[in-house]
């Protein structure tokens, strides 16, 4: 296996509206912020991998258009995945690994204020026992909620300290849509109140992966990524138990998670008790940093905040905040599909 | 900088789906009231049915009939039901375990409201009036406290099939094309047709999408093109498009407008079809009302030479 490291990191600030900006306008600066601090050029990067959601552009093949903000021409080695950006960021780093390629620029964005995310995320279900009911995002979250609450795992009052903690610590994050104090608010769909869910809106991200001496060229302490899993659970909500997250668990022991402790986690929680599924999946004790970003419960551009969570792990280890840490993302209906990282900075390793 | 535009823009899309024999089975079973679940290898019953085990990823066909009656195994009460939801009065999300099932099945319960729902409540079908062989043929659950069903052996056949469904989806937008489209629209409004600049290579990209696709910054500066231009190359269209008020044959082809670095694509008309050639020169023909020009004709200009256009085809 190559040593493979996240170099840069960049996000925007995350908005409930951006209409002034067309998807590859919201995008080119981060594109900018991570080259820039690493010097490279597009002509250096080895292979680009985007993910994004025609759904929410409400247009067909929609990232085509934000490929004007790399610079495609001449062409470039690309590739696309229609789902978070952190799945791009595991196809990149597979690129790297086969050794096609010694860098990799990953993006994702989404704009959700154009259209109703709620309402967009049915059109990801089964179409033949599912979508044709509309059972939104929220809906099937709060199925997943109360199913935890009657298995004694969390009360209302907890959920909400999950989300209070979240937008705390999302105070001290310059990009995070919601921080500070945010009430609880009234049920959108019992027991799931306005806190315990995501905000809405629009934001993108970039990150820069490099292979072994180029990584240690481009950046003084590089997240190395020592671990990368992902695996799927049934589609059928009723086949599985909604409590537990067994995909997320094996993904975590086939990343290395349980090798040693970690002292930091992204979390990819959009609501506040798929928190709770996670941190028992993962075994994440108090002594854990959970989401010091303020997590997806301050800022969830869809198909970016898996990707944003890779990096804000990864700024964590860049700046020296954490030698260990542990990053995570989801896609599809109630932590349907799980992608587990571990980072570490250089010193943790030796 | 003008405002930025805003239009609704509808996605609607009517899927037609075709059914596996054991999906057909499941649906046509609704339509005739009877609920049909399938035996995985390890002798769980599913409901709803799929075609492989979840665990081994066998083909499995083994179907049975559940009752109508069932377990709700989690709930979620929604207050504000959302359009094409199954029910537009306020109604609690559930998943329900169907006598005789191993697995739940998500879909409605009508309740008069959250107090009136919990976990491991007796609920039973009911049916829709005019069932057609889809999930929605299950109008909701409703509270129910007689004795749980039974399931019991079936053999999937029924008289006339459903083999596929048509799902209809539609989906609100209200789109913003952000600042370079605006600014290409808004002027187009005033019959001028503008384009934006590299601030590196130079080139002049019509229309601007605010982005140079081979330097990959953002084009800020704004340029007046054309109105006139040379056609690059062109194509004779003969199918009519369906809703198009267009005769066939007629020219589609790619315009390099004076001043630009990128050729946009248009009708050509005022001109026989077969006459049309590549370094004709063109102009813009709006009519009354329309944003967009309607198509280019000749300006009856001496033709470009190839050399003026070749690194624009």
């Amino acid at each position: 296996m190559r040593d493979v490291a996240i170099v840069a990191f960049a996000q925007t600030d995350h908005l409930r509206r951006t209409d002034e900006l067309s998807e590859v306008e919201m995008l080119m600066p981060v594109l900018h912020q991570v080259l820039d601090a690493t010097g490279l050029r597009t002509s250096d990067i080895g292979f680009t991998c985007s993910g994004s959601s025609d759904y929410l552009a409400g247009r067909a093949f929609s990232f085509t258009m934000a490929l004007d903000g790399v610079g495609a021409h001449p062409p470039i080695s690309e590739s696309h995945v229609e789902m978070d950006g952190a799945w791009a960021l595991y196809e990149a780093w597979v690129k790297i690994q086969t050794g096609e390629a010694d860098t990799a620029l990953v993006y994702a964005y989404g704009k959700s204020s154009p259209g109703q995310v709620r309402d967009v995320l049915t059109r990801q279900l089964d179409p033949y026992y599912t979508a044709p009911l509309w059972p939104d995002s929220v809906a099937l979250a709060a199925l997943q909620a109360q199913a935890l609450i009657d298995a004694g795992d969390t009360d209302e009052a907890a959920l909400a300290a999950v989300a209070t903690r979240s937008r705390t610590d999302a105070s001290d994050n310059p990009h995070a849509q919601l921080s500070g104090a945010v009430p609880a608010g009234d049920y959108l769909v019992q027991p799931l109140r306005t806190g315990d869910c995501p905000p809405i809106g629009d934001g993108a991200a970039a990150v820069v992966l490099a292979a072994g001496d180029t990584a240690r060229a481009l950046c003084a302490r590089p997240a190395w990524i020592r671990g990368i899993d992902h695996r799927i659970e049934a589609h059928g909500l009723g086949v599985r138990e909604l409590t537990e997250s067994p995909s997320t668990r094996l993904a975590a022991e086939r990343a290395g998670v349980f090798e040693r402790p970690v002292d930091t986690a992204e979390l990819h929680a959009p609501f506040s008790s798929q928190e709770v599924v996670l941190r028992k999946a993962l075994g994440l004790g108090d002594e854990v940093r959970v989401n010091p970003s303020g997590g997806a419960l301050a800022a969830n551009p869809v198909m970016a905040a898996g990707l944003i969570r890779l990096g804000e792990a990864a700024a964590r280890i860049h700046r020296g905040e954490s030698d260990r840490a542990l990053a995570h993302a989801t896609s599809g209906p109630c932590l349907q599909q799980n992608l587990v990282a571990v980072l570490e900075g250089e010193s943790a390793h030796a | 900088m003008p405002d930025v535009l805003s239009a609704p823009l509808v996605v609607e899309f009517p899927f037609t789906r075709s059914l596996g024999p054991v999906q057909s089975a499941f649906l046509t079973g609704l339509r005739e009231r009877t609920v049909l679940g399938v035996r995985t290898c390890d002798g769980k019953i599913l409901v709803p049915p799929v075609e492989y085990d979840p665990v081994t990823a066998e083909e499995i066909r083994d179907l049975v009939e559940v009752a109508a009656t069932g377990t709700v195994t989690t709930w979620a009460w929604n207050p504000h039901p959302r359009r094409d939801q199954p029910l537009d009065t306020p109604f609690a999300w559930v998943l329900v375990r169907l006598d005789g099932a191993d697995t739940a099945l998500l879909h409605v319960l009508d309740a008069p409201g959250p107090d009136a729902v919990r976990t491991g409540m007796r609920v039973r079908v009911r049916w829709a009036e005019s069932r057609t062989g889809a999930i929605t043929d299950i109008a909701c659950f409703e509270p129910y406290e007689g004795e749980p069903g039974r399931a019991a052996p079936h053999d999937g056949e029924f008289a006339d099939p459903v083999t596929g469904i048509v799902t209809p989806a539609r989906l609100d937008y209200t789109y913003s094309p952000g600042r370079a489209q605006s600014a290409y629209l808004e002027a187009l409004a005033g019959r001028r047709v503008v384009g934006e600049r590299c601030p590196s290579c130079r080139k002049v990209y019509v229309p601007p999408r605010g982005a140079c696709p081979t330097c990959g910054v953002a084009t800020t500066e704004r340029v007046e093109v054309g109105p006139r231009g040379t056609v690059t190359t062109f194509c004779v269209v003969n199918i009519k498009a369906k809703n198009l008020d267009i005769e066939v044959p007629y020219v589609y082809a790619h315009i390099a407008l004076d001043g630009a670095d990128l050729a946009l694509h248009a009708r050509i008309g005022g001109i026989p079809y077969d006459q049309v050639r590549m370094g004709l020169r063109v102009e813009p023909v709006w009519t009354e009302g329309s944003r967009h020009p309607d198509h280019y004709r000749p300006t009856g200009e001496p033709d470009a030479d190839y050399d003026a256009y070749k690194e624009l085809l």
